[in-house]
């Protein structure tokens, strides 16, 4: 089992090697995460000033579905499954993932896929312009010509995340190495066991919800048209349905990602990893059972606005749990700065800001105030950006050493936690207030009153973007070289990747390590 | 658990680039063409994809023949299968929700009931029965509408009464088959599997009897309002699947006269197949509850 990788390009489109496809994936979400950015870049850089500046209300629109859609599918689910390809099998002391020539499959099925969405940008009528979350009847009814690629590129994007996900539960309830007890996995491995429940349940919802779209726009039945019996707010419950738990898929091997490196860094063990199991396991449940909390304008029955209301926020009691048993863990611990951990506790503080913001959007009656403002959109990319995008980061800087063998460059690691951090801040937080002085979110124009805190928000959107240069740049130095890293990298930090060499040999285990 | 000393990983594999560029070539070609362009992309999509599929599986069978498979890659396929049949139960659920929401509250409210009943008014006249026979465009505009409800609907007692039994008795030939496979007896096992097949093909045949007798004698389709679209979505669907499980059970028959596969402890392929059999039964007992009887 010494051999290593086979020379040449074929290795890429061939392996069957979970570091080769974790690489892969990551590099890929890189690059849809850059795009989706560019496109972040037109949104803001239009409503750097109120009136139609740069693009027209139509292209804007398909800015920004283009958006939310590479930014969700293309740049934070990729990453994590990225980083679970490299991660998980090393963590449980397993060979390779347990279905590895479906996993290569997975992979490469995303980047056709999404060859096929962004080309819409070029046919005629334009790409979807509906919004990330294609509603009917602007998706169907209302829809461009090229909605029926979009549809079939969803398909075989979820067809991608089921069997990743498929792979991922294989691996940990299979893999395990002798003594790698459930209750001995890092919660890297328990969040990501946990995601692909929610993936495996909630991508053929989509699957199904854009194949009634599909049929009512080709093939005449009237699932969302009331003319015929349906309705469109059943696209709604559907979506949301799928939708809900999709959000916490984004965040949950956050959870698991700061949940490694933040005792490494207090140089303390992780406050309360049994309540972590539990809290996770909670709010994956929950998440099946709040989803009409993003339509509580629609026309709901009031018991079902005060169902989905207390459901929601009853979430923050396992969400408290996790930020409660973080702080504790830096509670008088010997910390360092190290940028991964600099990410890290941004996150723990940024995604309880994030947090709240939601808590004030569980409040239904509330909600009707905030329901579609800017409001909603600094509360999810609060949640999204220094939650999902922040612990990706610490996650990359944090293993990079045991992928590549090199430190990276600590100084311009700083530099880029701090342009990201003020960067992403000054994006964001006026968002807030432009929210609740009633300005509508995807719109291209908007009233005077609200032009000095866009154009602040629009000044720290490329404040962010560019700090994503450095961080590229960190990247390729340390693959290409640098400082060489000890097997351990940091100090006394837990867990079986830390006991193979630097880099990770490309066959971790040949025989299962032994798990006291 | 891992109890091996070691592990097997495969060797690098040509087969998932070729199955991506089968499934995007059938996505993209199947978009191409409903969208009014040339079907050949699709048809050359879906001949790869069969292809790969082909070579696919012929390779994991040739390594578990070879002896190369632990126990441990096993219950990975274990797991594999029982996973891949709860994301289809869930997709099943996305449609018997639809089904469920409709009659539970979209028409009620389009027809003037409860907290929502004012939306009745955009549909002035709009009863809400089920069997929708009436949709709420019939209801406004009369002859003009567009969207016309069905004249009649399949009576739950006949046909899928038939089918319902057909298929019951399909997942009890397809257990037998099992025990008489695990007992080495290979005679009885392929009659049993032969006499499974034959009922899906049967259950398969009335379903197009009832839908061409849906479309020239009930102007029940697709079209005709929600209720057409929840009946044909629904059946639909279930008929598809039925007919890839026919499919992969005909081919483990296949594969038991002509290769003599299958062992009395390792006939993994053929559990596979047969737990997939059984998922689409009970989804049919769903619909001859849900759709047919509680439908009519």
């Amino acid at each position: 089992m010494a051999h290593g990788p086979k020379p040449g390009f074929t290795r890429w489109l061939y392996t069957t090697n979970h570091k080769d496809i974790g690489s892969m994936y990551l590099w890929f979400s890189f690059a849809m995460f850059l795009l989706g950015g560019c496109m972040a870049l037109v949104i803001r850089a239009e409503l750097f000033q109120p009136g139609l500046q740069i693009v027209q209300p139509d292209f804007f629109n398909q800015m920004t579905t283009m958006h939310g859609l590479i930014m969700v599918f293309g740049a934070v689910m990729p990453a994590f499954v990225g980083l679970a390809n490299w991660m998980v099998p090393m963590m449980i002391g397993a060979p390779d993932m347990a279905l590895p020539r479906m996993n290569n499959w997975s992979f490469w099925i995303l980047p056709f896929a999404f060859a096929m969405l962004a080309s819409t940008l070029f046919m005629e009528g334009g790409a979807p312009n509906f919004g990330w979350t294609f509603y009917a009847p602007l998706s169907t009814e209302y829809a461009p010509p090229s909605v029926t690629f979009f549809i079939f590129a969803i398909h075989i994007m979820g067809a991608s995340s089921i069997m990743g996900a498929i792979n991922i539960v294989a691996t940990i309830l299979n893999m395990r190495a002798p003594g790698m007890t459930l209750m001995k996995m890092p919660l890297f491995v328990w969040t990501w066991l946990i995601t692909a429940y929610l993936l495996i349940a909630v991508m053929p919802v989509l699957a199904g919800v854009v194949t009634m779209m599909l049929m009512d726009i080709h093939f005449g039945t009237s699932f969302f048209s009331a003319a015929g019996g349906g309705d469109p707010v059943l696209f709604q419950h559907v979506f949301w349905f799928f939708g809900h738990p999709e959000v916490y898929i984004m965040i949950l091997p956050a959870f698991g990602i700061v949940s490694a490196i933040i005792p490494t860094f207090a140089r303390k063990p992780l406050f309360g990893y049994s309540s972590m199991v539990y809290a996770t396991a909670s709010i994956a449940f929950l998440s099946f059972i709040v989803w009409a909390h993003h339509m509580f304008t629609v026309g709901m029955p009031i018991a079902g606005e005060l169902f989905f209301m207390y459901a929601t926020m009853l979430i923050a009691v396992p969400t408290g749990v996790k930020v409660f048993n973080w702080v504790t863990t830096m509670f008088r611990g010997s910390m360092t700065f190290e940028t991964p951990m600099l990410f890290s506790i941004a996150f723990v503080i940024l995604f309880t800001l994030g947090g709240f913001s939601g808590l004030m959007l569980a409040i239904a009656p509330a909600d009707f105030q905030y329901h579609d403002t800017y409001f909603v959109v600094a509360h999810f990319h609060y949640v999204l950006v220094p939650g999902a995008i922040f612990s990706i980061t610490a996650g990359v800087y944090y293993w990079l050493p045991k992928w590549t063998g090199n430190m990276y460059n600590e100084t311009m690691g700083k530099v880029h936690f701090w342009m990201a951090f003020v960067g992403l801040n000054v994006t964001f937080f006026p968002m807030h207030f432009v929210g609740l002085a009633g300005m509508p979110r995807r719109i291209p124009d908007y009233a005077l009153q609200f032009a000095d805190f866009n154009q602040i928000a629009s000044v720290g959107a490329f404040l962010f973007g560019a700090a994503q240069i450095v961080f590229l740049f960190n990247v390729i130095r340390t693959v290409k070289g640098g400082k060489k890293a000890t097997d351990e990298v940091w100090e006394n930090p837990e867990g079986l990747e830390w006991s193979v060499p630097s880099p990770a040999p490309y066959h971790t285990f040949s025989t299962p390590p032994v798990v006291r | 658990m891992a109890t091996e000393s070691s592990y097997y990983v495969p060797e690098q594999s040509r087969l998932p680039i070729f199955a991506t560029i089968g499934i995007f070539l059938t996505a993209f070609g199947a978009a191409t063409w409903i969208n009014g362009g040339s079907s050949y992309i699709f048809f050359a999509g879906a001949l790869s994809m069969a292809t790969v599929l082909w070579f696919w599986f012929a390779a994991v069978i040739k390594e578990n023949m070879q002896g190369l498979n632990s126990d441990q890659l096993k219950r990975s396929y274990v797991w594999g299968m029982g996973w891949f049949i709860f994301s289809e139960v869930m997709f099943f659920a996305a449609f018997f929700g639809a089904l469920y929401y409709i009659r539970t509250f979209s028409l009620p409210w389009l027809g003037g009931e409860g907290d929502r009943g004012s939306s009745n008014m955009l549909w002035e006249g709009f009863q809400n029965t089920w069997p929708l026979m009436v949709t709420p465009e019939q209801a406004v505009s009369g002859e003009a509408a567009k969207v016309v409800g069905p004249k009649g609907i399949i009576d739950p007692w006949h046909l899928p009464l038939l089918n319902t039994v057909l298929l019951l008795a399909s997942s009890v030939t397809v257990h037998i088959a099992h025990v008489y496979l695990k007992k080495d007896k290979r005679q009885a096992f392929n009659l049993w599997l032969g006499a499974t097949v034959a009922l899906g093909i049967a259950f398969l045949f009335f379903q197009v009897e009832e839908y061409l007798e849906a479309y020239q004698q009930l102007g029940l389709t697709l079209e005709s309002g929600i209720y057409g679209t929840t009946f044909f979505m629904l059946t639909g669907f279930h008929g598809a699947h039925v007919t890839l499980g026919t499919i992969m059970l005909l081919i483990m028959l296949l594969r038991s006269v002509i290769a003599h596969h299958f062992k009395p402890d390792d006939h993994f392929g053929f559990e596979a197949a047969s737990w997939y059999w059984h998922f689409v039964d009970v989804v049919w007992v769903g619909l001859f509850i849900f759709v047919y009887v509680l439908g009519a």
